[in-house]
């Protein structure tokens, strides 16, 4: 055989190491049906042999915040700003679960599917992405859910002001998604060796959810317990709701201060997940 | 012709053992090492793999600087023991996992089969599985909806397509699964033992469009299976694995005969102690032999075989009977053989039994020995000695290759025009 000393062209190349920073997004596009494809399986099959079918999206929220405003709003008697109290707890619950959600399904992306995975090579990137996707139709199920039901108050004459904010509407679901990706991401890829974050998450993410403005005001932390407040105000998913709640209610405040921190703080657990979901892709087949 | 794979020093470790508590220390030791730019620690004794002997590391090679490369259109089946490496190779090609060290280089697409039905949703259609599962080994979605009717068309499930595969019979979500996989347009197909599953004719069928996809189309596939049959029907070349390293790589007859001169399990020669109540004879030893007297753990399929009986005859015997009796893996006799009546004087003979009549499938038979004077029984040994026909035949010939029944030998067959 000749030496020749022209470099061939090679297609893929398989080596232990590869960039951390890169996402593959080429890869990524080429399974773009895949991706499509299930997150049609997690919708599909969920209603599956149902009587109720899509309508069980609905019942979740709405037997929720049944219980939040009977035992917060009426036994606990947490005020709401002023806002009718079903509302806003909503409001705060379907933010909240599409981040729970999303972070509790990636965190366990790799033990789920662990069959899957350990057959057949796509680009790993694609199943905490077509979870994020599926909780988003999810998600836009029950914001129809709110958007009735505010205008039923709003027929119903109780004062709501939706104002400009609501235009920061898609970025909130976008810093939610990428919050709920990166700590699912990172969370993911310690369990495939260590199993012991799961129990952290089973419990740590509906306490998690107390520490957060769903079934209060900010405005109430901060004047019952002024020196622990920013505890509150800086779990980044705070100002999320309640720019939300701002945007669509007209009610609570909004921030830029706090907002553009909610924003860096998940870009940078988004980088710290993806490096380190990169990292572990790889070999997570070995030891899961 | 152009290269299809190239593998170069590749190994890849596995770690013993279980994950608990002690694994955390040793991580961090080995990132602290790593920090400071030194080897792996837990890398560095690594054994080959050799799971009868016990290491002294709980780090194995479970592939050990394999090297070599693939033309466009080979068919190259990969052989070796259990855990001799076969599917781990397989994994890293199809970038399951990946290697320890070195690299593969592949130009085209890869699709990967190790397994039918990967992502079958039971919840799901046919249909719904189908574009699914086609998604998952990487097809577009135009691509699945062109050929959908030529998959449906294979499987033989049209009637089901659109009934949730929990419903179907196991047959039935196979067909489908692979029916799925054969259409795939990809420059290199991988193949673990999926063939494993569905009725004989089915298999048939799936062979037959492994063989098209490589010689017709001009595809690669690495093809794993421990039916050496099926890889000499399909693969021109083949690879030898043992213990991670690679034996040896060349034409698929020549891999073969070295892999089957290298099974050390099984037994063709048994000695047996004299018995303690027996004055008339007793058995010595038992071979087992081909047809040109060598000793043979396995018989290729469809070549003669003998079995040498040593005895030894303690006083004068008359009316002396030896026989030998065959049965299957169910411990059915199949046939048996005796001597005819014949007086012996003390001393050591050998009774030689030639099967040269009938030729048997491939399994492991037993042999039954028995030594009688008239009908009265001196010895019976019916445990332990095993005759082995090989699925390997050493002349390719389409009417060797079928494991149905017991016998292979041909039926007269005559075709006379009445009209």
């Amino acid at each position: 055989m000749s030496t020749t000393s022209v470099k061939e062209h090679w297609d893929i190349e398989i080596t232990p190491q590869n960039n951390l920073l890169d996402l593959k997004l080429k890869d990524v596009w080429h399974y773009r049906d895949l991706l499509v494809l299930l997150v049609r399986r997690d919708f599909v099959s969920f209603y599956k042999q149902t009587i109720f079918g899509p309508l069980w999206f609905f019942v979740q929220p709405v037997i929720t915040i049944l219980m939040y405003t009977i035992v917060f709003g009426g036994l606990a008697g947490i005020p709401t700003d002023g806002i009718p109290k079903p509302l806003f707890y909503l409001a705060g619950t379907i933010i909240w679960n599409y981040f729970a959600d999303c972070l509790t399904k990636t965190s366990t992306v790799f033990k789920d599917n662990a069959a899957m995975l350990g057959k057949v090579y796509f680009p790993r990137l694609i199943m905490p992405l077509s979870i994020v996707l599926s909780n988003l139709i999810r998600f836009a199920v029950q914001l129809v859910l709110f958007i009735a039901m505010l205008l039923f108050y709003w027929f119903k004459g109780v004062t709501i002001a939706p104002n400009l904010y609501v235009l920061l509407f898609p970025f909130i679901v976008l810093l939610i998604a990428a919050q709920g990706l990166g700590f699912g991401m990172i969370i993911s890829a310690v369990t495939t060796k260590y199993r012991d974050l799961t129990f952290v998450v089973s419990f740590g993410v509906p306490l998690a959810m107390y520490a957060t403005t769903v079934i209060y005001p900010l405005s109430e932390v901060a004047s019952k317990y002024h020196n622990y407040s920013w505890l509150i105000k800086y779990n980044p998913i705070t100002e999320l709701i309640e720019t939300f709640r701002y945007g669509f209610l007209g009610k609570g405040g909004f921030d830029w201060q706090l907002f553009s921190y909610s924003a860096v703080v998940t870009f940078v657990i988004l980088l710290i997940g993806t490096v380190i979901f990169n990292k572990v892709e790889k070999n997570f087949v070995d030891t899961i | 012709m152009s290269k299809a794979i190239k593998v170069e020093n590749l190994s890849k470790a596995y770690q013993l053992g279980d994950f608990g508590t002690g694994t955390i220390s040793r991580d961090i030791e080995r990132f602290w090492a790593r920090m400071r730019g030194k080897e792996d620690p837990f890398l560095k004794i690594g054994e080959t793999n050799d799971r009868t002997q016990k290491g002294s590391s709980d780090v194995v090679w479970s592939l050990k600087d394999i090297n070599f490369e693939l033309e466009q259109g080979d068919a190259v089946g990969i052989i070796g023991r259990n855990g001799a490496g076969k599917s781990t190779l397989l994994k890293v090609l199809s970038r399951v996992t990946f290697p320890t060290t070195g690299s593969v280089k592949v130009k085209g697409r890869i699709a990967s089969l190790l397994e039918v039905g990967t992502g079958f949703h039971p919840e799901l259609t046919g249909r719904e599985n189908i574009f699914l599962n086609g998604a998952i080994l990487g097809m577009r979605k135009a691509e699945i909806k062109r050929k959908f009717d030529e998959i449906v068309d294979f499987s033989g499930v049209e009637r089901y397509v659109d009934t949730p595969v929990k419903r179907y019979s196991s047959g039935m979500y196979v067909r489908l699964a692979f029916a799925v996989a054969a259409h795939l347009e990809s420059e290199i197909m991988i193949i673990d033992e999926v063939l494993a599953v569905g009725d004989a004719e089915f298999q048939k069928k799936c062979l037959g469009k492994i063989g098209e996809v490589s010689q017709g189309e001009g595809r690669t596939v690495l093809f794993v299976s421990h039916n050496m049959a099926t890889i000499q029907k399909i693969c021109k070349r083949a690879i030898l694995l043992k213990n991670g390293k690679l034996m040896q790589i060349d034409e698929t007859n020549k891999v073969i005969d070295q892999y089957v001169s290298e099974k050390q399990d099984i037994i063709s020669e048994y000695n047996f102690e004299p018995p303690a109540d027996n004055g008339v004879g007793y058995v010595t030893k038992i071979s087992i032999l081909d047809d040109e007297d060598n000793f043979a753990g396995e018989i290729f399929m469809g070549k003669p075989w003998k079995v040498t009986i040593h005895f030894r005859i303690l006083t004068s015997v008359s009316n002396f009977i030896i026989a030998l009796g065959m049965q299957n893996l169910y411990e059915l006799p199949i046939r048996t053989t005796w001597s005819i009546p014949q007086s012996y004087s003390p001393g050591y003979y050998t009774a030689t039994f030639t099967e040269d009549q009938i030729y048997f499938t491939t399994g492991r038979y037993k042999l039954v020995i028995g030594l009688s004077i008239g009908k009265h029984s001196i010895q019976h040994i019916d445990k332990d000695v095993h005759l082995n026909i090989s699925d390997i035949v050493e002349h390719m010939d389409e009417s060797v290759i079928t494991s149905d029944g017991i016998f292979l030998n041909n039926m007269n067959v005559v075709i006379e025009n009445i009209n």
